[in-house]
């Protein structure tokens, strides 16, 4: 849509105008972000640039708020139970939510508006009815846990705060799931079937490879919910299962520490990179089901 | 039909189709079930434990249910106090809830309806003692067999002659004064032949027997009861026929009830300890919400109350759940309205580029979509603060002076801004899928028939991009009024949104009730918006990435 040539003034006008608003509102999405980075090899402990960085001496950066979160018990015991919850939170909601998927694709499948419904009302419910349901709930949950089955306090914990972060993840399964197995070609099942392969068989080497991409983008999106959650495990958990975007929001609210700007860099490379694989797997996704990549 | 149709293993073709179509559905379920009951277990019971916690209050008769039940026939409107016997039900009630101190929670449940119970109840708690003093000393006095807890047991266990419908009363009731669960062996069994002839000691005696053992671990038979044990047993002996009694304890009882044992008068005893006991508001509080269910937290989570006289307002002071709504959806509708101001040119330019260009434009957009929240919020905090970047700026271009810096965090301007940055992806996303499917084609037909380029933009482009608009904007909306994170940490007290007040009733004010009423009404609120999305643009239709 470039700009004919017996465009009028007024129509030139408009034209750059046009640019420099939509380039004012890419800025507006961006420059937060982009902002963060540079703050947090800030030599002091300030939020803004000081007139050191500004002009560019190198005196003004440093990497101490790195090295504090990576010295910090706080924020390695953050960092330890983000890492340990998100993954087995991934795990079960990508298991379950796969084996749903392919039977919500089936032909007959008797009340599938309402079993969807109920499987994709955790993206639809608002975080903080979730939390505050699971709060009454869990809390009873680990009452039961520990006293009937004398289970360990600090186990009980993770245990609750991985169930409430696996069902806030399988929505994104389901969808993603569901979307690849649109395109799913169901003679290639029969064709396995016929050749004898057991379903079993059948699953893995025909279906799992071809829905893969799907799998595993919907698994990403299951991970970032976990490990950027805040809400439910603020209600859920206890400080013990403190995690990576809770010590933020504590730091944000209470203690303002320019280390949580280390950790946004870090978090920011890290969706960069989760950013491109799961492009990369759409159009992996698209070329293997014969659209063009889009 | 002459001849039925025939499958390969010779049953009727019909038969064997519906069975292989059964056996496909049980397959499906079977595929599906692991799921559905983790999310049935893990997500729907807690939220429909919070819908049922929002009309649940069973706390009032679980801890006084003696008082409630002699409070039934009291007429509130007739001017006067309860009758002695509703005093003397409350000091028994009280009596014990105060040894297992959860009388202090009532008094919480009910000072959200009557600024002043919770100190009422605390106090009493801790003047109930000296009532019980005031028959206990005297008693032991009399005997000092009635120091020993081995007398009391003596006297009221028995071995074959149980009254055993009262010891299941009393276990229900430590189970639901104390939440935990009283069915473990007492090493006492309430004499039925006493339990006639002194029901309230033997009553008081059982509360404390049940109490004992099963909460405190303790062997009942070796231990002194509680002052209200003493007290009961005075009320007893005032009336109480003894002539016929010869079991254990008989003389005992019989020198107890010749020597005229001083008896409180309950209601009096009250008023002393605090005047507002001697008052008809107080236990016009207690009868009003005396019933197992209530609608009461839902009145209050729109700024009224339910009082003896009906549903009435709250007084002024305390409505703030109502503005607090309006203001969650205004600016839930500014949000949004920002949204698609900023979201709509973007869209235009990503839909209208060659797609190589829109696909690099596409990235910023998803940037900040896959960036975690809180690194967004906090990136605005550091860029609203005083001391931040945007203020910075402003002062070093010189449009603001050093000492008068822009207040923008810690108001509605903050949440505004933050969340509007938050939320444009999901707004530009779906306007971005349904612009995608207009053809340019239109545009051009529009001004080669003559339309100028605002009439061709205006009648011929916007109308076709109004699903678009339509579902970015309720996804926002919806996504908006739901959100707790960023208000919470940019809004100050003046940008705070409703889900920050829910979030305050459960980790600050404990009363549970009023935040699960305001989550309920909340839910109510998103299902509604979720349906008519439905119905607009179709729950398949979200697409992800």
């Amino acid at each position: 849509m470039g700009l004919p040539p017996y465009a009028t003034l007024g129509q030139r006008i408009w034209y750059y105008s046009f640019r420099v608003i939509c380039g004012l509102i890419f800025f507006f999405l961006v420059a937060p972000i982009v902002v963060v980075m540079p703050l947090s090899f800030n030599a002091q402990d300030f939020f803004t640039f000081t007139p050191e960085m500004l002009r560019l001496d190198p005196e003004g950066y440093s990497l101490k708020h790195y090295r504090d979160f990576f010295t910090n018990p706080q924020w390695q015991l953050a960092l330890k139970n983000s890492l340990i919850i998100a993954p087995l939170a991934t795990i079960i909601s990508v298991s379950l939510g796969t084996l749903a998927a392919i039977g919500l694709s089936q032909s007959h499948v008797p009340f599938k508006g309402t079993i969807m419904a109920i499987l994709i009302s955790p993206m639809i419910v608002p975080l903080i009815i979730s939390a505050t349901g699971m709060f009454f709930f869990y809390a009873q949950l680990g009452n039961w846990l520990e006293g009937t089955l004398g289970l360990d306090k600090g186990f009980v914990g993770y245990v609750k705060v991985v169930l409430a972060h696996a069902v806030l993840g399988i929505p994104f399964v389901i969808i993603t799931v569901t979307a690849t197995l649109v395109g799913f070609d169901h003679s290639l099942t029969r064709a396995a079937a016929n050749m004898g392969a057991g379903p079993v068989t059948t699953f893995f080497r025909v279906q799992m490879p071809l829905i893969l991409p799907g799998v595993i983008s919907g698994g990403l999106f299951a991970f970032i919910t976990s490990f950027d959650e805040v809400v439910v495990v603020l209600f859920v958990g206890s400080a013990s299962q403190k995690t990576l975007p809770w010590q933020m929001f504590i730091g944000l609210r209470e203690q303002i520490s320019p280390t949580i700007l280390a950790v946004a860099t870090i978090l920011v490379v890290i969706s960069i990179a989760l950013l491109t694989t799961v492009e990369l797997l759409r159009r992996r996704s698209e070329r293997l089901r014969g659209l063009s990549p889009g | 039909m002459a001849e039925m149709m025939l499958a390969a293993d010779g049953t009727p073709l019909k038969r064997s189709l519906a069975r292989a179509l059964r056996r496909q559905k049980l397959r499906a379920l079977g595929l599906i079930a692991p799921l559905l009951i983790f999310v049935l277990i893990t997500f729907i019971v807690p939220i429909a434990s919070m819908l049922f916690r929002s009309v649940e209050n069973q706390i009032v008769e679980n801890t006084l249910p003696m008082t409630v039940e002699a409070l039934a026939d009291w007429d509130p409107n007739a001017g006067k106090t309860p009758s002695e016997a509703v005093y003397e039900a409350l000091y028994f009630d009280m009596f014990l809830a105060a040894e297992a101190k959860r009388h202090t929670r009532l008094g919480t449940r009910l000072n959200y309806e009557q600024t002043g119970v919770s100190s009422l109840f605390r106090q009493s708690g801790r003047a109930l003692d000296d009532i019980g003093k005031e028959t206990q000393k005297p008693l032991e006095k009399l005997n000092n067999a009635w120091k020993d807890g081995e007398t009391w047991h003596g006297i009221f266990n028995t071995t074959d002659n149980t009254d055993t419908a009262l010891l299941d009363l009393q276990r229900k009731r430590v189970a639901a004064l104390t939440g935990s669960p009283a069915s473990d062996e007492v090493n006492f069994a309430p004499d039925a032949t006493l339990s006639n002839l002194l029901p309230r000691t033997t009553r008081a005696y059982t509360a404390w027997a049940v109490y004992t053992a099963t909460q405190q671990g303790r062997d009942p038979a070796t231990r002194d009861p509680w002052e209200a044990v003493a007290t009961a047993l005075a009320l007893d002996l005032r009336t109480a026929d003894l002539s016929a009694y010869s079991g254990p304890g008989a003389d005992l009882l019989a020198e107890a009830q010749t020597a005229d044992l001083p008896v409180p008068a309950m209601a009096t005893a009250f008023a002393d300890m605090d005047e507002d006991w001697a008052g008809a508001t107080v236990w016009k509080t207690i009868q009003t919400h005396s019933s197992t269910y209530t609608s009461g937290y839902f009145l209050n989570a729109v700024d009224a109350q339910k009082t003896p006289d009906g549903v009435a307002w709250q007084p002024d002071d305390k409505q703030i759940l109502l503005k607090l709504f309006g203001r969650t959806i205004w600016m839930s509708l500014l949000i949004t309205f920002s949204c698609i101001a900023l979201g709509y040119p973007i869209a235009w330019l990503l839909a209208n580029l060659p797609m190589r260009q829109a696909n690099l434009l596409l990235i910023l957009v998803l940037l900040p979509f896959w960036t975690s929240l809180l690194v967004r919020t906090s990136a605005w905090k550091v860029m609203l603060q005083q001391q931040g970047v945007i203020n910075d700026v402003l002062v070093w271009i010189g449009l603001v002076g050093d000492g008068d810096r822009l207040i923008m965090i810690n108001n509605q301007f903050g949440t505004i801004v933050a969340m509007t940055h938050i939320l444009l992806p999901f707004m530009i996303l779906p306007m971005y899928s349904v612009m995608q499917t207009i053809p340019p084609s239109y545009l051009r037909a529009a001004k080669s028939l003559g339309a100028t380029n605002w009439t061709a933009f205006w009648r011929v482009y916007f109308p076709q991009s109004v699903p678009g608009i339509g579902a970015g904007s309720i996804l926002v909306f919806i996504l908006s009024i739901g959100y707790y994170i960023t208000p919470e940490i940019v809004g100050g007290t003046k940008g705070v949104f409703i889900s920050n007040r829910i979030a305050y009733h459960i980790s600050s004010s404990l009363n549970w009730g009023l935040a699960a009423a305001l989550g309920t009404i909340l839910l109510a609120a998103v299902l509604v918006l979720y349906w008519a999305y439905d119905k607009i643009v179709g729950i398949d239709n979200v697409k992800l990435g």
